[in-house]
């Protein structure tokens, strides 16, 4: 038990805070932040598989979060039948042809020895195929965005149960991850950083950019969940008499019948939202301890031990037998998928799916700090970072805002520079982010909860 | 005549832009190169370093104005670029000195330090969107055209107008002093040699007595001058937002990776290498055709490969394909 004090000691702060926000801001507050720090938990722990067990550094983290989203729209949003009427034809076609592409690529690299001819070959059918697809798809695209674009315009999804969708996100990001690996894994270690970086981006750009897909910057809006909704439940007769046992001190000190049915309104909406939020939160809960368990048993497995090995000692590794570029592949395809794992459970948590707001900064670089800061190879360490991190990420403006008005207590409230910094509150959370991660870096590179290696 | 106009047309919307384009992308591309090469980093805080060198200028420049100083025709900017690059130098020297000097003298593996300069851009960023906030910005003043479409055509009689920014000539300009100085000051003086001697091996650099802090300072000065120069001349041909300032940083990887990493030639043939790739790729190209092909063979369709959408993807499809065929570069071991 001793050995898990600090571990103990760091998430009771971290719970201590969170309660506090609930105390000093709202409940509801509160469980926002607590639902985005699991999201982030996951992110950290996708992250950390790849970073922390095997030193690969993967800057691409925005895209597999923006195909995670992705997956939640293709799952569970109604499918558009007027679209599909429309263009669904074409856009089978072009996938054909892309599937045909592949196959006709792969049985050439299979076939013909390496020589100039098989590079022409190979430019040919990717030629033919670019134009094939372009002369199919772009009237399909065309007729499929002209149907209600106010509303649809897109071919919708499967209509399937949402958490489905989870899974879906998770297969989708590990299929990025397998085709950039397969591409960029060989790499010297900033250059992989580079290149993830810039494919994520492209990711997200076709994304944001292919409007029959998901709508792109339109945004898709109003999806399913997994949890009831705020509405339903404030008309339910059961949870309405749960607010009144809940609240019944504090109704029966007042006195009036029309009165106390106002409080009672008032507090049933309130409750509502803090319900479904405690809804999600137990969802992503249960992700983030089912993930735990697992990391944790692969970690001290013989697996994890190789991993280590690979990740110390390339070299020594491969020549003990280990097939390093395998397992490298095999590592970040799996980082990748739970990556795309908390892209869904974010989307499905904001009901929205918006293309527009994948950006680097808050995508990748956040989350590597998280990773950073929390201890690199050690899940409990990822999971505090993204708690931690995520919280100061919120609760900055509020805190700046406090340390300005506490230091510019002596001047009056007209001065341009305290208004100006009063203005600039929200800005001061790039700052606490950036000062945090320079100090960690420099007196404590493991990070908050260093790893642990368990001698067995 | 046709055939005159086809030029025209090309020159006005593709190859003047890229160049111009190109130029901007090649100073931010020497300075990322500069840092890979002599301090052996991916700096991820360049973009954001490029911003920080313009707002100074921005600043400067609105206070010039105030004050009723400017530059005749010139952008006011282009006086205050010598105070930016000095301010410039200084932040990035303490950076330097508080930050990055601790893990050199440590030798702390690349990966490290590339993690502190996502920390430094942080705290750039930061500071940047304090000082300045995060709006968008516009600081141009002076002739804002060189030649301008209607007086192209009365000129010459031709259908197709030609339009030269004044931005952009002062772009190439510009670039063409500065990076012409940078490379004579590498190639023929003494203490340039030093420094490249110091990125090609840094153990027999310092055997033969290279003053590792005089290279390390002067890699600095040279960058903040690429910075602040490239900073501000994006800032003038488009306008000064520090989030687009950060966008940025990736073309100007792809165009540094392209060129080899390490190579500052390489590093500025490949700025224009990308821009010229993205604006080419995407431009529609049916106005072109009309122009050259005889009527029968009009294009009913744009003509064009990508749509504009796809410009910055472009670069990173680029990289990806150059990483994939040439990691080290299409312009290997190319030297002056």
């Amino acid at each position: 038990m001793k050995q898990y004090l600090n571990v103990v000691t760091a998430y009771m702060i971290m719970f201590t805070l969170i309660i506090l926000v609930g105390i000093l801001q709202s409940w509801s507050q509160a469980l926002s932040i607590l639902n985005y720090c699991l999201i982030s938990a996951v992110m950290t722990i996708g992250a950390n598989i790849q970073w922390g067990y095997a030193g690969l550094i993967n800057f691409g983290i925005m895209g597999y979060t923006a195909l995670g989203g992705l997956a939640v729209v293709l799952v569970s949003v109604a499918p558009v039948p007027e679209a599909w009427k429309a263009g669904g034809i074409n856009m089978i076609g072009s996938l054909g042809v892309v599937v045909a592409m592949i196959v006709s690529i792969r049985y050439v690299l299979k076939k013909i020895q390496k020589s100039k001819k098989r590079n022409y070959l190979i430019a040919g059918i990717i030629v033919i195929g670019l134009l094939l697809i372009r002369l199919l798809a772009g009237p399909g695209i065309e007729s499929i965005e002209a149907v209600d674009p106010a509303k649809t315009g897109f071919l919708g999804g499967l209509g399937m149960p949402i958490l489905f969708s989870w899974i879906v996100g998770a297969f989708f990001a590990g299929g990025l991850a397998y085709i950039i690996g397969k591409i960029a894994l060989g790499l010297r270690a900033d250059y992989l950083a580079i290149a993830t970086l810039l494919i994520a981006e492209i990711v997200v750009s076709i994304i944001k950019h292919e409007d029959w897909l998901a709508r792109g910057v339109k945004n898709v809006i109003g999806l399913k969940r997994p949890v009831p909704y705020e509405i339903d439940l404030q008309t339910s007769p059961w949870f309405i008499s749960l607010v009144e046992k809940f609240n019944s001190g504090k109704l029966k000190v007042i006195d009036t019948l029309s009165e106390r049915q106002d409080v009672l309104k008032q507090l049933v909406i309130d409750a509502s939202s803090v319900y479904v939020k405690l809804c999600m939160a137990g969802l992503f809960l249960t992700v983030v301890i089912i993930l735990l368990i697992i990391t944790q048993k692969a970690l001290y497995s013989p697996w994890g031990r190789k991993m280590r090995a690979i990740r110390d000692n390339e070299e020594a590794a491969s020549a003990m037998g280990k097939n390093v570029v395998k397992e490298h592949l095999l590592i970040f395809i799996l980082g990748s998928a739970v990556v795309g794992l908390a892209g869904a459970m974010m989307v499905t948590n904001d009901g929205l799916f918006t293309p527009g707001s994948y950006r680097p900064m808050r995508y990748t670089f956040v989350i590597w700090v998280m990773v950073i800061v929390g201890g690199t190879g050690n899940n409990f360490g990822a999971i505090l970072g993204g708690f931690v991190v995520w919280f100061l990420w919120v609760e900055a403006a509020p805190i700046a805002l406090f340390l300005i008005n506490f230091f510019t207590a002596h001047l009056p409230e007209t001065n341009a520079l305290k208004v100006h910094l009063i203005e600039s509150a929200s800005y001061f959370r790039f700052l606490m982010i950036g000062i945090g991660v320079l100090l960690i870096m420099r007196y404590r590179p493991q990070g908050i909860l260093p790893e642990k290696i368990i001698k067995q | 005549m046709d055939f005159l106009n086809a030029i025209i047309l090309l020159l006005n919307y593709t190859i003047i832009p890229a160049l111009s384009y190109g130029s901007q992308l090649a100073l931010g591309a020497i300075f990322v190169t500069l840092i890979y090469g002599v301090l052996r980093f991916a700096n991820f805080a360049t973009g954001d370093m490029m911003s920080f060198g313009t707002m100074f200028a921005v600043l400067l420049t609105f206070y010039f104005q105030s004050l009723g100083i400017n530059f005749g025709f010139l952008p006011t900017a282009l006086l205050t670029i010598p105070f930016a690059v000095i301010m410039m130098i200084l932040y990035m020297l303490s950076i330097d000195k508080f930050v990055f000097s601790y893990y050199r003298i440590k030798k702390s593996p690349p990966v490290v330090l590339a993690m502190v300069s996502v920390g430094v851009m942080f705290v750039t960023q930061a500071i940047i969107r304090i000082i300045i906030g995060p709006f968008d910005r516009r600081f141009l003043d002076g002739e804002k055209f060189i030649l301008k479409a209607t007086e192209f055509k009365e000129m010459t009689g031709l259908n197709e107008g030609l339009t030269i920014k004044s931005t952009q000539a002062i772009t190439i300009v510009v670039t063409v002093i500065v990076v012409s100085i940078m490379f004579w000051f590498l190639n023929k003086t003494k203490t340039g040699t030093s420094m490249r001697a110091y990125s090609d091996n840094e153990d027999l650099a310092l055997l033969s007595g290279i003053d590792p802090k005089k290279v390390v300072l002067l890699t600095w000065v040279i960058a903040g001058i690429l910075a602040t120069v490239g900073g501000v001349l994006y800032g003038l041909d488009k306008s000064y937002k520090p989030f687009v300032y950060f966008n940025n940083m990736l073309p100007i990887f792809a165009a540094a990776i392209v060129g080899g990493i390490g190579n500052p030639l390489g590093a500025f043939l490949g700025g224009y290498v990308v821009a010229f790739g993205e604006i080419f790729i995407t431009y529609a190209y049916k106005k072109f055709f009309t122009y050259i092909l005889p009527e029968s063979l009009e294009p009913n369709s744009l003509m064009q490969l990508l749509s504009t959408d796809y410009k910055f993807a472009v670069s990173f499809s680029l990289l990806v394909i150059v990483l994939l065929f040439r990691p080290s570069g299409i312009f290997k071991g190319l030297r002056l």
